[in-house]
C-alpha cells in the first residue's frame, strides 16, 4: 500500500561532472581566434571551406592545415525557434538555433540567432555575429549572431 | 599565436528532484533517530538494507522491518586517490562494502581512521555517528566507519560461493 504523500521524502539532486576537455591543434586554434573575435574556417582537399574547422578532410582522411579567416557575417540555412529558453542555453529569451553559412565558409556553423521575434527569422536572412564583452577562447566567445544592420 | 587555447571546461549539470518511496523515506527517517533499518524478505529471508520495500532477488514486497546494529564487517573496498568535486572528504579516503550484523547485503560507506593500506575485507568495523544534534534524514548521520580492533572474521565471499 502506498505511503500518504505526507511521510514521503524530497530532496533536490544535482548530478554534476567538471569536464576538461583537451581540443587539439585545430579547434585550439578556431577557439583561440576567437579569443581574438576572428572566426577561423579550413581549406579541405576539395577547396571548400570547413567551419568549425575540422582536423581531417571529409572526404580523402588527410590531415588540413591551411586556415583561412570567414564571417564574421553569414546567411541562415535552416533555423528553429526556441520559444521557451532553458537554463545554460546562450540567451535567456526566445531565440532561433541557426545554422549559418559565414561569407567565405562553404558548411554552416550551429549558433544562437538573437531575432526577438519569430517572424523576424527566415531562410535566407543575413546575420552577424556579436561578440561578448570579453573573451576566453569558447564557443560563447560568440555570444550570438543578430540580423544584420540591427 | 601567444598561450593557445589547449583544453576547455565542459561541464554537464542534470538537476533532479529526488522523492523517496515508502521504504527508502522510512530508512532515512530511521537514521534522523540513529536507528537503521533494513527489511526482511519473506520469500529467500535474507535481509536487505537499505529497506528497499522489496526484495531484488525474489521481486516481492518486502515488510518486516528489522533494525540493523551500527558495527559490521567490511567486505570489499577501494581507495580513491582522486579527490570528488565538491566533496570535503580529501584522497586517499577508503570507500567500502560493510555486511553489518544481520544483514544480507552490504552497505556502501567510508572507512577511516586507518591507513588506507591495512583495510582488508573481514575487518570488523563499527560506525562513527555525527553529534545527535546534527543528524537528519541521511546516512551522512554517519560520519565513517572505524576498526573496532575484533579479530578479522572469515568471508563467505561471493565470489568463492
Amino acid at each position: 500500500m502506498a505511503s500518504p504523500p505526507e511521510q514521503l521524502l524530497s530532496a533536490s539532486y544535482a548530478l554534476e561532472y567538471t569536464y576538461t576537455r583537451s581540443v587539439g591543434p585545430v579547434i585550439g586554434r578556431f577557439l583561440t581566434g576567437l579569443r581574438e573575435r576572428r572566426i577561423e574556417g579550413i581549406v579541405g582537399s576539395d577547396g571548400k571551406v570547413i567551419v568549425p574547422p575540422t582536423e581531417y578532410d571529409p572526404v580523402t582522411g588527410e590531415t588540413l592545415e591551411d586556415f583561412v579567416e570567414v564571417g564574421p557575417a553569414g546567411v541562415v540555412t535552416t533555423w528553429a525557434w526556441v520559444s521557451e529558453p532553458r537554463r545554460g542555453q546562450p540567451l535567456d529569451r526566445p531565440f532561433a538555433w541557426a545554422l549559418i553559412r559565414l561569407d567565405g565558409a562553404d558548411t554552416a556553423l550551429l549558433h544562437a540567432l538573437d531575432a526577438g521575434d519569430e517572424s523576424r527569422v527566415s531562410t535566407g536572412m543575413r546575420v552577424t555575429a556579436r561578440w561578448r564583452e570579453e573573451t576566453t577562447g569558447h564557443i560563447r566567445d560568440l555570444a550570438c549572431f543578430e540580423p544584420e544592420g540591427a | 599565436m601567444d598561450n593557445p587555447i589547449e583544453e576547455i571546461q565542459t561541464p554537464i549539470r542534470l538537476d533532479y528532484r529526488y522523492t523517496a518511496g515508502g521504504a527508502t523515506a522510512r530508512f532515512l527517517r530511521g537514521l534522523k533517530e540513529g536507528r537503521i533499518l533494513g527489511q526482511r524478505c519473506p520469500s529467500c529471508q535474507k535481509v536487505i538494507v537499505p529497506a528497499r520495500g522489496a526484495c531484488a532477488r525474489c521481486g516481492v514486497a518486502t515488510k518486516e522491518e528489522i533494525e540493523l546494529p551500527d558495527r559490521g564487517t567490511v567486505t570489499t573496498f577501494c581507495v580513491v586517490h582522486i579527490p570528488v568535486p565538491g566533496s570535503a572528504v580529501k584522497p586517499p579516503f577508503v570507500c567500502a562494502t560493510i555486511k553489518l550484523d544481520g544483514a544480507d547485503i552490504g552497505l556502501f560507506h567510508l572507512v577511516s581512521e586507518i591507513p588506507p593500506d591495512e583495510v582488508r575485507p573481514g575487518m570488523r568495523v563499527k560506525a562513527q555517528w555525527k553529534p545527535r544534534e546534527e543528524w537528519d534524514c541521511t546516512l551522512e548521520n554517519i560520519r565513517y566507519f572505524t576498526p573496532t580492533g575484533e579479530p578479522d572474521v572469515e568471508l563467505e565471499g561471493s565470489a568463492h560461493a
